[in-house]
């Protein structure tokens, strides 16, 4: 996974609550393969009319072109598990979402991709979304290390889980740390279908034991 | 030791280790699969590893299956997702519930059907609506592809304790109101992210009383509320229900599980870091007018007129209303519907297949509508009922099992435009289809609005003559 540091670029002044992950991407385009990319199923149904003409929406206008930032309202990525969800964000080329609150599914895929769901106050994302309205081209920097977002000469803190802020910072992936843990997770098998035998399944034969 | 909440309980029992920064590594003891895996089966296969654990890896075939017209599938796209499915079980040994299996159906009711689903537990799936397997007092909850993927790998998941939330619900509910019209209800009281970062615990008289269907039903709405995950402590109730079922205990065994199941109840002392009361009498017949479980009101309401909003909030309103083709004011019992669906995760158990048939019994439908149970299970056990009869005589289709209209993978959609009285769990913009609009219900009211064409309350309609 790629390090987050720090991230400079224009933000899009999205705007809206409750963006949920079937309108992220609607779920007609999930069986795709991802190689072909997921960016053109962004906010597929906001930017396009069921005959395939093209509506407004703020991520298409020429003044956002190559925004790296989205700021949304609150309940951002609520619904549906979908990482799909993200990897539209990301093949767009959107690294950051700034909102008041997100869907806790959401974030959590969002981090395991290097996209950062930046939590900020609901008084500080209207602050921020009338800025870049009021100047699309003006650049917003967020900065991971100091936890915090300036642009046209505000800078307001933002909130992230300080393991997830470690994990993007660093790049990590799970697996990695998980792997160090073989030998516990073995024992901790062990006891725990000693202590519960209900917690393995009737009628099936014994699984093979640790990890592969 | 010091008083615990059910949910601390259930953490306590599957953490492995938890790091100086305070994310701990938890045992998952099942993992169940659909065919949106398929991200997550890459991910494997570019790593070169196997399935740590097949033997607690379960696959269900849900997702894209049609519902007419098997064992062929149309849709070539479709078939190669249920394909897929297929093929990744049978290379790492994992049973699959698949399209010609007695066993399958949607994942979230074929779990607790199967006797996989017990109190206890560690639970996760691929899917937000795994909140569901909470009702039996497991710690359930939906992933993402990423996530999956280490599960399969490891057996185990990474996670941050969440806060402990507790709903308590006095009294009992009233005539025809359902688990359905409460979930709408306390999602409409604590808003669609109410329960954000929370394990959320239901309890009270109320939540006593309600089946093992019902508890399934309030469970499965709770990630509406933005919930971790949801639960219900095992009671009798709980007990009652897993007898026989074929990957449970049986016998001395079970005797034996349910003496350790009796502990997992919140102590009396035990401290919440939320708590919300509610009282199951101010519940009334519930629909959404919106784009989000939350926009839900009384069926006796008019839809929100926005007087004194500004701001953001009166352009959410304004631009709900656009989509869903409403007017502000008007009553909810005004609004003409194109088209029913009775099925998902959410609702489409046998009570609730029973209860929209006792709505239909002796009556027409005047629109077109699907009914789809949430097994082949159900669909055997309604067809053993005469259910099939009432609904077709009705006028609706009773198809075969799966997610179907509920998120439309498999093809069973709403044209563009079309309002449909749903018993699902999503109102979200095009969620049944590319400019849809859903009105989430219970069955006995998503069966009320078929008989009169509009949204109705079930408890209105006159009694069948003769």
């Amino acid at each position: 996974m790629d390090r987050f540091t720090t991230l400079v670029s224009i933000a899009c002044p999205l705007g809206l609550e409750n963006i949920d992950t079937d309108q992220l991407i609607p779920a007609r385009f999930m069986s795709r393969p991802r190689n072909a990319g997921y960016g053109g199923f962004l906010l597929h149904d906001l930017r396009f009319a069921s005959d395939g003409s093209s509506k407004y929406c703020c991520i298409d206008d020429p003044a956002c072109r190559g925004a790296k930032i989205l700021v949304a309202r609150r309940n951002f990525g609520t619904g549906s598990s979908r990482e799909a969800a993200v990897y539209a964000l990301w093949d767009f080329g959107i690294r950051c979402v700034i909102a008041p609150s997100f869907g806790d599914i959401f974030a959590s895929n969002a981090v395991k991709n290097g996209l950062l769901p930046a939590q900020v106050s609901e008084a500080d994302a209207e602050k921020l979304l009338a800025a870049c309205s009021a100047d699309p081209a003006a650049i917003m920097t967020v900065d991971l290390e100091a936890v915090t977002i300036a642009v046209a000469g505000l800078v307001c803190p933002f909130a992230i889980d300080p393991v997830r802020r470690l994990q993007l910072l660093n790049g990590w992936d799970d697996l990695d740390l998980t792997l160090l843990h073989r030998d516990a997770i073995d024992r901790f098998r062990r006891l725990h279908h000693q202590e519960r035998p209900w917690a393995v399944p009737a009628r099936v034969p014994s699984s093979r034991i640790s990890l592969a | 030791m010091s008083p615990r909440t059910l949910f601390d309980k259930l953490w306590d029992s599957h953490v492995i280790t938890t790091r100086d920064d305070g994310e701990s590594l938890l045992w998952v003891d099942r993992h169940f699969l659909h065919e949106g895996s398929h991200h997550a089966f890459r991910k494997l296969d570019e790593k070169g590893m196997a399935v740590a654990e097949p033997s607690l890896t379960f696959g269900v075939a849900d997702h894209y299956v049609p519902t007419r017209g098997r064992p062929v599938i149309a849709d070539p796209e479709v078939a190669g997702m249920v394909e897929r499915l297929s093929g990744n079980a049978r290379r790492h040994g994992i049973r699959l519930f698949g399209l010609d299996d007695p066993g399958q159906g949607i994942v979230h009711v074929v779990g607790p059907e199967q006797g996989l689903t017990l109190p206890g537990l560690l639970i996760v799936c691929g899917d937000s609506h795994t909140s569901t397997h909470g009702a039996f007092g497991s710690y359930a909850f939906g992933i993402g592809a990423s996530e999956v993927a280490h599960v399969l790998m490891t057996q185990t998941i990474w996670q941050r304790k969440p806060k402990r939330m507790r709903i308590r619900v006095d009294g009992r509910l009233g005539a025809h109101i359902t688990a359905k019209d409460l979930a709408l209800h306390v999602i409409a009281t604590i808003g669609a992210d109410g329960a954000r970062g929370h394990a959320l615990e239901y309890a009270g008289e109320a939540i006593a009383a309600l089946s093992m269907e019902a508890r399934l039903t309030l469970c499965n709405m709770s990630i509406e509320a933005g919930a971790r995950c949801a639960m219900v402590g095992p009671d009798a109730v709980t007990f009652a229900y897993l007898e026989g079922r074929p990957y449970a205990p049986k016998g001395r065994a079970l005797a034996a599980a349910i003496a350790q199941w009796q502990a997992l109840a919140t102590d009396p002392a035990a401290v919440f870091d939320r708590e919300v009361r509610l009282d199951a009498r101010d519940v009334a017949p519930t629909v959404t007018w919106g784009v989000s479980p939350e926009d839900a009101l009384p069926i006796t309401a008019h839809v929100p007129v926005g007087e004194g909003v500004t701001g953001a909030r009166a352009a959410y309103l304004a631009e709900a209303m656009t989509y869903m083709g409403l007017s502000s004011g008007m009553a909810l019992t005004d609004v003409v519907v194109d088209r029913v669906f009775i099925g998902s995760c959410t609702n489409a158990r046998i009570e609730d297949l029973r209860a929209a048939a006792a709505v239909l019994k002796g009556r027409k439908a005047v629109l077109p509508g699907l009914v789809s149970p949430g097994s082949s299970a159900v669909k055997r056990m309604a067809e053993a009922e005469g259910l099939d009869r009432i609904f077709r005589d009705a006028g609706l289709v009773f198809a075969d099992s799966g997610c179907s209209m509920c998120v439309g993978m498999n093809g069973d959609l709403a044209a563009s435009g079309e309002r449909v009285a749903s018993t699902t769990n999503r109102n979200f913009r095009g969620r049944q289809g590319q400019g849809a609009r859903t009105h989430l219900m219970s069955p006995a009211m998503a069966a009320a609005a078929a008989v009169t064409g509009r949204l109705t309350d079930v408890r209105s309609l006159p009694p069948v003559e003769g």
